[in-house]
């Protein structure tokens, strides 16, 4: 489990996270919701050590991040940034990069690492086109070749950030299938979204952040009782049971 | 499938291996055997048989064409694999060691050293990287500082050369003695190459380029972006800082052997980036291979085109390179990139 306690994160003189406490459970599909600014994208820096820690402690499987090397927090916890660039290199070849934390100077790629490779390459459906140059695909495709490479980074833990961006309808819903697998097999995801009815259907749980604050962390069902939504969104959410959807509700 | 698609497949990298080594070596043999008296392979091979000074053409092999063609090779490699290695780190495919200040940076400690009297060895080479290294941290940190755009870091590298030149020029206006190689230095040029200025040049060149061999994987993934290579568990500041060393070591050492050479750290890692893709491994071997092939290519066109006269190998590179620059940009305009 990866448990936040009191944390407090920013860039320079400003604080934007402020005394965060959360946990990430193994095995578990938490999404991350708020307004633009609300800090959802400085909480996955913060976890993963990116951005550094004001005060506060964060643990991942018992062990203070602060005591992990850069390489050994990059074993455990896969992150995928929210602005990706497209270089000019295979999709096969990108995908290798996630055994990155894995290998030691000079990174001689081994067989096995190969093998984790092409498995994430078929998990994502992208095997056809390992040997495709990534600025040659569509955006989809490439959101689809970054995620496989944080599945070659073989984790615990995935964080995503806005992982659904560039993907159409079906990609999303593609993706967020992926990604409760993944949660289902026994690794703890977190992803950031802004489709609130999508992060709903798919999450066990759900974290509002509102001004770098955790207004609440439930389940679906208790957030969407709890009137926070329509505060921070000014939109609702409606249930539907015989679906087992959410769809948005207009005040 | 677009070019780029199909760019990378294995037989089409092989190719360009092979046509680089054939490029490379008839460009060395060129190199070797033209120029204002054309050597034969029979005076070569008595040179080695009889020593260096048994005759007219072993001697003019040795001393003249032998250490300008190997200089050539070896600057040509380095500011290619710099300028490749430059683009890289600073994501900007504008950058390279000529535009942001490093040969700039390089120029002033080889005209320094020049003044107190250093026309060669260790401590001319040495200066030179800590020229150029100073200048390219400097530029790097600012733009990283004031979170400079693209652009923005182009236009610091501009002033920095600007303002390097001028320091420059300042030390060749009170120390005479300086000016008299300042013209054909600021071109760039090999008819002052020197075994002495060869030699560590050489020797630091052949290390720093087999070391970032070693570390393409590194670059690689400092090219998908400074917080995805944070989250693949890399000290992107520190690998950056290192890069931008080796970067600036070529080009260092380059310029202490043949001057401000411009063009060939922009258009070679251009041209090899079109042709092959961005894998670091492919990028920095072919762009090695190919700068060095290109720059002594364009070092005898200068000594023999205009025979007995010699022109500055940075005119003649210009002259070849900006078409070939605007030809490799039209040609790769037909895109890909879709959203």
């Amino acid at each position: 489990m990866i448990e936040l306690c009191s944390v407090a994160a920013g860039y320079r003189q400003e604080t934007v996270l402020r005394d965060i406490s959360l946990a990430i459970p193994k095995g578990k599909l938490l999404t991350v919701v708020g307004a633009n600014g609300s800090g959802k994208s400085t909480l996955l820096k913060t976890i993963v050590g990116i951005v550094p820690l004001s005060s506060g402690t964060v643990t991942v499987d018992g062990t203070d991040r602060n005591d992990l090397s850069r390489q050994d927090t990059a074993k455990r916890i896969s992150y995928l940034a929210q602005g990706k660039s497209v270089p000019d290199m295979t999709v096969r070849q990108m995908v290798l990069h996630g055994r990155f934390p894995h290998l030691r100077y000079p990174r001689r790629y081994s067989a096995k690492d190969r093998e984790i490779a092409k498995a994430a390459l078929c998990r994502m459906g992208i095997a056809d086109l390992a040997d495709r140059s990534l600025p040659s695909l569509s955006g989809g495709m490439r959101q689809k070749a970054y995620i496989a490479m944080a599945l070659a980074q073989d984790t615990d833990y995935l964080l995503l950030d806005e992982p659904t961006t560039y993907l159409d309808i079906a990609g999303q819903l593609e993706l967020m299938k992926t990604l409760r697998t993944l949660a289902d097999s026994g690794k703890g995801v977190v992803t950031v979204l802004h489709d609130l009815p999508l992060a709903f259907r798919f999450s066990d749980s759900i974290a509002v952040l509102r001004n770098g604050e955790i207004a609440v962390c439930d389940t679906p069902e208790s957030v969407s009782r709890s009137g926070i939504i329509e505060t921070v969104f000014g939109v609702g959410l409606r249930y539907d049971e015989e679906e087992n959807a959410y769809s948005y509700r207009y005040l | 499938m677009s070019n780029s698609a199909i760019s990378y497949s294995k037989n089409r990298i092989r190719t360009l291996y092979l046509a680089g080594a054939l490029f490379l070596c008839l460009s060395a043999a060129a190199g070797i055997l033209l120029g204002s008296s054309v050597l034969t392979v029979a005076e070569i091979r008595q040179a080695f048989a009889e020593g260096f000074s048994s005759s007219a053409g072993a001697r003019v092999f040795a001393f003249v064409r032998l250490p300008r063609t190997a200089a050539s090779l070896v600057c040509g490699a380095a500011l290619a694999v710099s300028g490749a290695v430059i683009q890289g780190v600073l994501a900007n495919p504008l950058a390279s060691p000529s535009i942001i200040g490093v040969n700039a940076g390089a120029g002033l400690a080889v005209t320094l050293c020049t003044a107190l009297g250093i026309y060669g060895g260790w401590r001319l080479s040495l200066a030179s990287f800590f020229g150029a290294f100073a200048a390219v941290m400097l530029v790097s940190l600012g733009a990283r500082k004031w979170g400079a755009s693209r652009g923005t870091v182009i236009l610091i590298g501009v002033a920095m050369n600007s303002l390097l030149g001028a320091v420059s020029d300042t030390i060749v206006t009170f120390v005479p003695d300086v000016g008299v190689m300042s013209n054909d230095f600021k071109v760039g040029e090999f008819s002052a190459v020197t075994y002495p200025k060869l030699i560590p040049a050489v020797i630091l060149i052949a290390v720093t380029l087999l070391f970032l061999l070693t570390l393409h994987h590194e670059l690689d993934v400092l090219t998908l972006g400074e917080e995805n290579a944070g989250g693949l568990g890399m000290n992107t500041n520190l690998m950056r800082a290192v890069f931008l060393m080796l970067a600036a070591l070529l080009a260092g050492c380059a310029v202490s052997l043949a001057g401000l050479l411009s063009f060939v750290g922009l258009i070679v890692p251009h041209a090899v980036r079109r042709l092959a893709g961005s894998q670091s491994v492919h990028l920095l071997g072919l762009c090695a291979l190919y700068g060095a092939a290109f720059v002594c290519l364009c070092d005898t066109v200068a000594r023999t085109a205009f025979s007995p006269y010699e022109i500055p190998v940075g005119i003649i590179m210009a002259l070849l390179g900006a078409p070939f620059f605007v030809f490799i940009l039209v040609k790769g305009k037909g895109g890909h990139s879709r959203d």
